[in-house]
C-alpha cells in the first residue's frame, strides 16, 4: 500500500488535546474543555473508522515511519507504525468506546473539580494507549505501555486528597512496575539474540531460525507474560485492579475494563509467534487464565461494593482472553477482548450512573428497587448483565463460546482449562445475576430519608445516558460478528484476523506433538493442521455453556429474589468459606506480609537506621567532630603570647636546621 | 689581617650571640631589653654574612651587611619611638601588661 494514512495523527490529536487541556485548562470554560478533549477524540476516531471503512481488508501490513527515534550501531529504533487487520481491531475499540466514555465523562464529572485535569488526563491516556496498540517495536509499544501505566496512575489517583486513593495510585504504579521489569528483561533479551526491537523483525527472525531452542525463546515469552499479568492483572500481579476502583467510574470503564487492561492480552496475540514456539510458554498463560478467570469469580461472589463486584469479574474475563491466548486461540481471545470492552464499558458506565444518581453510593446493599426509578438503566445493565454471563443472544455468549470450544480442542490439558472456565462461567453469571437483583429487584433498602435529597433527582444527562445506550446495543449485536459456523454463522472476525495469525512457521500443536515424540522443535515441518472443526461437539458445548448460565442465574433468582433475607444473612456470616472470600483470600495480606513488610522492614531497619542513620548521618558527624577536635587540639598554639610564638619559631627553625644539616647524611 | 682565624669560630661565635639574643627575647620582659636582644641577632646574622664574604671574597655579603645595619637603625628609631609612646600611655615596659587586644 503506497498511500499515506498519516497515522500519527491517530495519537497525536488526544496529545495536542492533553496539552492544551494541561496547559490553559485551568483557565478556560468548562465548555472548551469538553470540547477540545472531545473533539481530539472524535477526529482519531474518524481517521480510525475511515480506514476502516475503506481499506478493511489488507493484502499487507501497513507501516508508516515518523521519524527515526534511536540509531546507535546496530541498535535502530524508529517511530513507526504499524497498521494490520489486529491493530485496526484495537484501534476502533480504544477509540470507539474510548469516545463513548469521554461524552459520558462530560456528564459525570460536571460537577467535580479539576474537571479539565481530568480530561487532560484522559486525552493522555489515550494518546498512550494508541500509541502502544500501533507501535512497530516493542520499545515503541513500551513507551505506550508505560505511559497508560502513568495515565492510570493519575486517574486513580484523581481524587488525591483521599487517602485510599493516593494509596492506591501507588499501589498500581508500583505492582505494574514489577511486570515492566519483565518486559524490560524480555526487550534486552530479544535485543541480545536477535539484534533489533522491531516487532516484525524478531517473529520473522524466529520464523526464519527453527533451529532457536525452545529455552530462550521460553524465557523471553515468560518475561513477557510477567509483563501482561501486571498490565492485565493476572495472578500473580491482579493486586492493584481492584484498588484502581478508587478512581472515577468513567476511568475504571475506559482504564480499568475496556482498554489498558487489555494491553497484555494485545502484546501476547501481537507476540504470536514466538508463543506459537514456546508450548512451555503457552501453556503458563492458559493456566494462569484459568486459574485467574476462577479465583477471581470466586471473590466477585460476595462483594458488596458494586465497583469491586465489575473489578474482579474484569480480571476473571481477562483470564477467559489469557486461556484464549494459552491455546494459541488468538483471534478468540481478541474477540473476547472485543466485546468485553463493550459490555464491560457498559456495566461500569451502568454503575456510574447509579451511583451518580445515588449520591455516591456504591453498597450493594443500600441499592435495591431500582428498576422503576432507573428505567434506562435498568434496561442497558441488563443488556451487560445477559452479555457478560453468557445468554444468547448477547455477545459475551458468542465470544465467551468461541473461546472455551477453543480451549477445548487445545491437546494440552484443554479439558482441564474448559472445566475451569465452565464452573467460572457458573459464577460469572451468578454473581452478575446476584449484582442485578441486589441493585435493581425487591425493595430499596435505603430508608428513604437518607436518598430523600436525590430522590427527584433524574436518572442522569443524556451525555452519560446515550454511551450507556449505545454501548448496550454494541453488547447485544457486538457478538455477531463473529457468530461461529456451529451455530449457523460465518465467523467473519476470524477470518478477518486469519492473516495475522496464520504463521508459515510450525503451529502449536505441531510443535507440542513433536516435542512429544521426543523431536526437537526445528525439525517439525508443515504436517496437516488440526483435525477439521467438530461441529457437533461444538454445539454440545455451547448448550452446555448457556444451561451453565442459565443455572447461575437461577440459583441468583433463588437466593436473591426469592428470599429477600440472604444478604442480611451474608452480613451476619464472616466465617469458613464465606469469610475466605470476603477477605479476598487475603492475599493482599500476604503479599505484605511476605514482600511489603519485610521491605518496609528493611527499609526501616537497614537503610534507614543503618545506613542513613549511621552510615550517611554518622560520616557527616564523624566529619563536623573530627574538624572541632582538631581545632581544640591547635587552638592552644595560638595563645597570643609573641613569645611563645617566637619560642616556636626558633624551636621550628632549628628543627628544620637538624633535618637539613643531620638527615641529609644518612 | 691573615687567615689565621678559621672561617668556624666566626660562626660559633655567631651562633653563640645568636642564641643568647634568642633566650633573651623570649625570658626577658622588658621592651628594651628584647629590643636588644633583636639587635643582638641581628648582629649575629649580620657577622655571618661578614665572615663568608671573607672567605668567599664576595662583595655582596657586606653590602647586605649596610643593608641590615640601615635596616635596623631605621627599625631602632621607630622602635624606641613606639616604646616611648607605650611608656606614656601605660606607665610599664612589661611585655605581658601589654595585652590590651588578647581576650
Amino acid at each position: 500500500m503506497t498511500n499515506s494514512f498519516h497515522l500519527w495523527l491517530i495519537p497525536a490529536l488526544p496529545f495536542v488535546g492533553f496539552l492544551l487541556n494541561a496547559l490553559f485548562g485551568r483557565r478556560l470554560p468548562k465548555s472548551a474543555v469538553t470540547g477540545i478533549a472531545l473533539l481530539t477524540t472524535a477526529i482519531s476516531l474518524v481517521l480510525v473508522a475511515n480506514i476502516a471503512l475503506q481499506h478493511a481488508s489488507f493484502s499487507s501490513p501497513h507501516v508508516e515511519r515518523v521519524a527515526t527515534w534511536i540509531a546507535a550501531g546496530p541498535l535502530h529504533v524508529d517511530f513507526s507504525f504499524y497498521l494490520d487487520q489486529l491493530t485496526l481491531v484495537m484501534l476502533l475499540v480504544v477509540t470507539g468506546v474510548g469516545f463513548l466514555i469521554h461524552i459520558y465523562s462530560v456528564g459525570y464529572m460536571a460537577h467535580e473539580e479539576g474537571y479539565w485535569r481530568f480530561f487532560a488526563y484522559l486525552n493522555l491516556f489515550m494518546f498512550f494507549m494508541l500509541v502502544l496498540v500501533m507501535a512497530e517495536s516493542y520499545l515503541l509499544m513500551f513507551v505506550g505501555w508505560e505511559g497508560v501505566g502513568l495515565a492510570s496512575y493519575l486517574l486513580i489517583g484523581f481524587y488525591f486528597q483521599r487517602d485510599s486513593a493516593a494509596n492506591a495510585g501507588r499501589k498500581a504504579f508500583v505492582v505494574n512496575r514489577i511486570g515492566d521489569f519483565g518486559f524490560l528483561v524480555a526487550m534486552f533479551l530479544m535485543l541480545k539474540h536477535f539484534g533489533t526491537l522491531d516487532i516484525q523483525n524478531v517473529m520473522q527472525h524466529i520464523s526464519a531460525h527453527p533451529e532457536l531452542q525452545s529455552g530462550l525463546l521460553t524465557g523471553i515469552a515468560l518475561l513477557l507474560v510477567l509483563g501482561a499479568t501486571g498490565k492485565s492483572a493476572q495472578i500473580p500481579l491482579y493486586v492493584w485492579l481492584p484498588d484502581a476502583m478508587e478512581g472515577p467510574t468513567p476511568v475504571s470503564a475506559l482504564i480499568h475494563a475496556a482498554t489498558m487492561v487489555t494491553a497484555g492480552v494485545y502484546m501476547i496475540a501481537r507476540s504470536h509467534v514466538l508463543f506459537d514456539r514456546s508450548p512451555t510458554a503457552l501453556l503458563m498463560v492458559a493456566f494462569i487464565g484459568a486459574i485467574t478467570a476462577f479465583f477471581a469469580a470466586t471473590v466477585a461472589l460476595v462483594q458488596t461494593d458494586i465497583k469491586r463486584v465489575l473489578a474482579y469479574s474484569t480480571i476473571s474475563q481477562l483470564g477467559y482472553m489469557f486461556m484464549g491466548c494459552g491455546v494459541a486461540a488468538y483471534s478468540a481471545a481478541i474477540f473476547h477482548l472485543v466485546t468485553h470492552a463493550f459490555f464491560k464499558a457498559l456495566l461500569f458506565l451502568a454503575a456510574g450512573v447509579i451511583i451518580h444518581a445515588l449520591g455516591d453510593e456504591q453498597d450493594l446493599r443500600a441499592m435495591g428497587g431500582l428498576r422503576h426509578r432507573m428505567p434506562v438503566t435498568f434496561w442497558t445493565m441488563t443488556a451487560g448483565v445477559f452479555a457478560i454471563s453468557g445468554i444468547p443472544p448477547f455477545a459475551g455468549f458468542v465470544s465467551k463460546g468461541v473461546d472455551l470450544y477453543a480451549t477445548f480442542v487445545s491437546p494440552h490439558d484443554g479439558k482441564i482449562l474448559w472445566a475451569l472456565g465452565l464452573v467460572t462461567a457458573f459464577l460469572t453469571s451468578f454473581y452478575m445475576f446476584r449484582l442485578w437483583y441486589l441493585a435493581f429487584w425487591g425493595e430499596p433498602r435505603k430508608a428513604p430519608a437518607e436518598t430523600h435529597e436525590h430522590h427527584g433527582r433524574r436518572e442522569g444527562p443524556w451525555s452519560m445516558l446515550a454511551p450507556v445506550a449505545v454501548l448496550a446495543i454494541l453488547s447485544l449485536v457486538g457478538g455477531w460478528i463473529g457468530w461461529p459456523p456451529a451455530l449457523g454463522g460465518t465467523d467473519h472476525f476470524e477470518r478477518y484476523l486469519e492473516p495475522v495469525f496464520r504463521t508459515e512457521a510450525p503451529t502449536y500443536e505441531q510443535v507440542s506433538i513433536a516435542m512429544a515424540m521426543g523431536q526437537p522443535a526445528a525439525d517439525v515441518s508443515l504436517q496437516p493442521a488440526a483435525p477439521p472443526p467438530d461441529l457437533r461437539t461444538e454445539r454440545l458445548l455451547t448448550a452446555i455453556e448457556f444451561l451453565v448460565a442459565l443455572s447461575g442465574w437461577f440459583f441468583a433468582d433463588l437466593l436473591y429474589r426469592r428470599r429477600r433475607d440472604t444478604i442480611a444473612r451474608e452480613d451476619a456470616q464472616t466465617g469458613g468459606v464465606y469469610g475466605l472470600l470476603k477477605n479476598k483470600y487475603s492475599i493482599d495480606e500476604l503479599y505484605s506480609a511476605i514482600i511489603v513488610q519485610p521491605l518496609t522492614a528493611f527499609a526501616r531497619i537497614v537503610l534507614w537506621r543503618g545506613v542513613e542513620e549511621h552510615l550517611v548521618d554518622g560520616a557527616g558527624n564523624v566529619a563536623a567532630e573530627s574538624a572541632q577536635g582538631g581545632g581544640q587540639l591547635v587552638r592552644r598554639i595560638q595563645s597570643g603570647n609573641i613569645r611563645s610564638y617566637a619560642g616556636w619559631l626558633a624551636l621550628g627553625a632549628a628543627a628544620f636546621l637538624i633535618v637539613v644539616i643531620y638527615l641529609e647524611r644518612f | 689581617m691573615g687567615n689565621s682565624v678559621p672561617i668556624a669560630c666566626y660562626l660559633g661565635l655567631a651562633a653563640v650571640l645568636f642564641c643568647i639574643g634568642i633566650s633573651a627575647f623570649l625570658i626577658k620582659r622588658n621592651i628594651i631589653t628584647i629590643f636588644m636582644s633583636i639587635e643582638l641577632m641581628l648582629n649575629a646574622v649580620n657577622l655571618t654574612f661578614v665572615a663568608f664574604a671573607h672567605e668567599w671574597h664576595q662583595l655582596s655579603g657586606q653590602i647586605f651587611v649596610f643593608f641590615v645595619m640601615v635596616v635596623a637603625a631605621a627599625e631602632a628609631a621607630v622602635g624606641l619611638a613606639i616604646i616611648i609612646a607605650i611608656f606614656r600611655s601605660r606607665e610599664t615596659l612589661n611585655v605581658d601588661q601589654i595585652n590590651l587586644m588578647k581576650s
